[in-house]
């Protein structure tokens, strides 16, 4: 099908002295939605954190091993952080506009790395992204208003905008819908189908029904260990591992 | 325990706690009750004491301009003018008004005036030049003393060698109520004059500038070195034993005495680097050590409050640290720091014993007009007049609280207008 985008090879994670990832390797596909399940505390947010290195921010965290994005490695010291997350964006579990207006919110990103020489461009660029995100046409009259004035579905799709708005190749998502309701889950599930044609997506998710009906790859975790993964028909119907079976009968997690 | 003994227990405890929570409820309102009742009495004191210095006496002279007198004429000109000699003027209108004077009790009436009587008929009349031989009846600002009688603040039915003002001047006083040549006007010196020996002449206007230079100093010393300390502190610091000690440390320059930090100003400010003694530049210096723990322990609480989903969401787009940090993270932060800021200020605007040490308690007679000036503080100046034996400073001093206490106020009001403004609940 298509080239790996994602190669990660033995990843290991420690908090302090615990270790909460054990030799992960996975192979994440280019234009493809990777959906990361498994029981709480199973390690799924770390691993998703290690590929924009977001857990940088937790000083105790130690992350071993190998993550290849496009065949370069950056579980390194010299890889340059801030131009990975330009390449890598990430919509967070609660939405998290900036307290600014709708449109600053999303020309931020654009605005820092200096995508843009114009205010037309500018303006363009956060359009489009809006469009993308497909929250255009509710916010177009009331881009100055603040970000923080949406409801909780319209905030998340401004954080997927604001993502996007940088170009990245890879959208990490980490369970973008657990605070949201249902018609705003569906929404923005939707959306994620649309988005899959141009990003690569590797999403994280507590409700299995969402992995199944929005990813074509399934990754299930167990107790930091990787358990099984392989196209998402095949771990919904017939999982290689009795574990996976267990949990996607509802029988523990 | 069957169902009904342990609903009779239930229920016979119940009133016991219902019980306790009216007498907490008590407790507390009687708590509040009292400490209210303290600030009304301590307000009290204050205004019943210090109304009466926004009020002075002036009596009515009339003055005879005449230009022997003077020894001016009509074509003087402006420098001729101010050394005109007033205090003869002045001397011969309180002998018109009281004729037939011995030479010692003209000495007696003349301190009846203020020592500024002069300068007020010389004002006068360097405004209406016109007024050059001819008679014109001018008030003239009450010495202290008649001031105080006339207010009621001193007894006359004391014996005389208890009474500032002895029995003859008494009497001299009494004709000019009479003759209703005395009246009590709005103190407008109060405000526009600096301290002086003389309490009908002495005034806020110092020390309130004073006041004003000296926070200035403190507010643009201590802020930007309060926010950078606490950035670093809350954003980038490593978390080590050091930073710990650090940390522990600023808490612990927050309990330090404040005359530690006026001792530190003129043994380091004034000895070693020699900046002049008794300027808003040292107090300000001083009392912004002494402020900076306030607003970097405000500043960094501020900063914890700042979501962490905030600084996340802009470094996932690729934000430099610094540039989340300084995007979002300060700005967001702000309101809460300007607050404590604020309050660091208010606490540094009644500070009195560092600026004794530096100097700043020294008697100025004139208003500062900068920051190397030597000048006042307002607590300094209160202290100043409680500790004088002049019963007009006593009033001054009441009304000198008045004042702090209402910048106070307004600086306080300031920083609980900010916080309900700006301040955001996540």
């Amino acid at each position: 099908m298509s080239n790996s985008k994602i190669l990660a090879n033995s990843v290991d994670v420690y908090y302090g002295s615990k270790q909460a990832l054990f030799g992960i390797s996975m192979d994440i596909k280019e234009k493809e939605v990777t959906a990361l399940i498994g029981p709480s505390g199973c390690g799924k947010s770390t691993f998703l954190r290690c590929i924009n290195r977001m857990n940088d921010l937790i000083e105790i965290c130690k992350v071993s091993g190998s993550i290849k994005v496009d065949n370069e490695e950056i579980i390194s010291d010299k890889t340059d952080v801030v131009s990975l997350r330009s390449k890598i964006g990430m919509v967070f579990q609660k939405p998290n506009p900036f307290p600014k207006s709708i449109f600053d919110n999303v020309a931020y990103g654009p605005t820092i790395h200096g995508l843009v020489d114009s205010k037309n461009d500018l303006e363009e660029i956060v359009h489009s992204s809006l469009k993308k995100a497909g929250l255009f046409d509710e916010v177009k009259d009331r881009l100055n208003e603040p970000g923080t004035s949406l409801s909780g579905g319209q905030q998340q799709r401004l954080c997927i905008a604001r993502a996007i708005a940088v170009n990245p190749e890879i959208i990490l998502m980490d369970e973008p819908c657990s605070a949201l309701d249902p018609i705003a889950t569906a929404i923005i599930e939707e959306l994620i189908d649309e988005l899959r044609l141009n990003y690569t997506i590797i999403i994280v998710t507590h409700s299995m029904q969402q992995a199944a009906r929005v990813s074509q790859k399934t990754c299930f975790f167990h107790l930091g260990e990787l358990i099984e993964t392989g196209e998402t028909n095949k771990i919904f119907t017939n999982p290689d591992n009795t574990k996976t079976q267990d949990y996607i009968t509802g029988r523990f997690g | 325990m069957n169902n009904s003994v342990a609903k009779e227990k239930i229920v016979s405890l119940r009133k016991k706690r219902s019980l306790e929570d009216m007498r907490f409820k008590y407790y507390g309102f009687t708590a509040m009750c009292l400490s209210l009742a303290v600030l009304v009495f301590l307000l009290y004191t204050i205004f019943s004491k210090g109304y009466t210095a926004f009020q002075k006496t002036i009596v009515l002279l009339e003055v005879d301009y005449n230009q022997d007198v003077l020894k001016l004429t009509p074509d003087s000109s402006d420098e001729e003018m101010e050394k005109g000699k007033f205090f003869r003027v002045k001397k011969q209108a309180i002998e018109n008004f009281f004729p037939n004077l011995s030479k010692s009790d003209i000495k007696l009436v003349k301190k009846l005036f203020s020592i500024n009587a002069d300068n007020e008929i010389k004002d006068y009349f360097l405004d209406n030049p016109e007024v050059i031989n001819t008679k014109q009846q001018i008030w003239v600002t009450a010495h202290s003393d008649v001031d105080q009688l006339l207010k009621g603040n001193s007894r006359r039915d004391v014996s005389e060698d208890r009474r500032k003002l002895n029995d003859i001047q008494l009497s001299y006083v009494d004709q000019l109520v009479e003759e209703n040549r005395v009246k009590q006007v709005f103190n407008n010196f109060f405000f526009t004059k600096a301290d002086s020996r003389h309490p009908e002449i002495a005034g806020v206007a110092g020390s309130f500038m004073g006041s004003l230079f000296t926070l200035f100093t403190v507010f643009i010393l201590s802020f930007p070195i309060a926010i950078g300390a606490s950035v670093y502190l809350e954003e980038f610091a490593p978390k080590n034993r050091i930073t710990e000690l650090i940390e522990v440390n600023i808490s612990n320059l927050a309990a330090v005495p404040s005359i530690v930090f006026g001792l530190l100003g003129l043994g380091v400010l004034l000895n070693v680097f020699g900046l002049p003694r008794s300027t808003p530049l040292v107090g300000g210096s001083v009392l912004a050590l002494m402020t900076l723990p306030t607003i970097i322990i405000a500043c960094r609480a501020s900063l914890k409050a700042v979501p962490p989903s905030i600084k996340e969401g802009a470094l996932a787009v690729g934000a430099t640290k610094t540039q989340a940090v300084f995007h979002h993270v300060v700005p967001l932060a702000l309101p809460g720091t300007l607050t404590g800021t604020i309050i660091g200020l208010a606490q540094a605007l009644g500070e009195t014993a560092p600026l004794i040490m530096i100097g700043m308690i020294a008697f100025i007679p004139n208003i500062p007009t900068g920051l190397t000036e030597p000048s006042a503080a307002l607590p300094v100046q209160i202290y100043l007049w409680v500790e004088s034996a002049e019963r007009g400073f006593q009033e001054k001093s009441a009304a000198a609280i008045m004042v702090i206490l209402i910048f106070l106020f307004m600086m306080n009001a300031i920083a609980v207008f900010l916080r309900n403004r700006f301040e955001r609940k996540w």
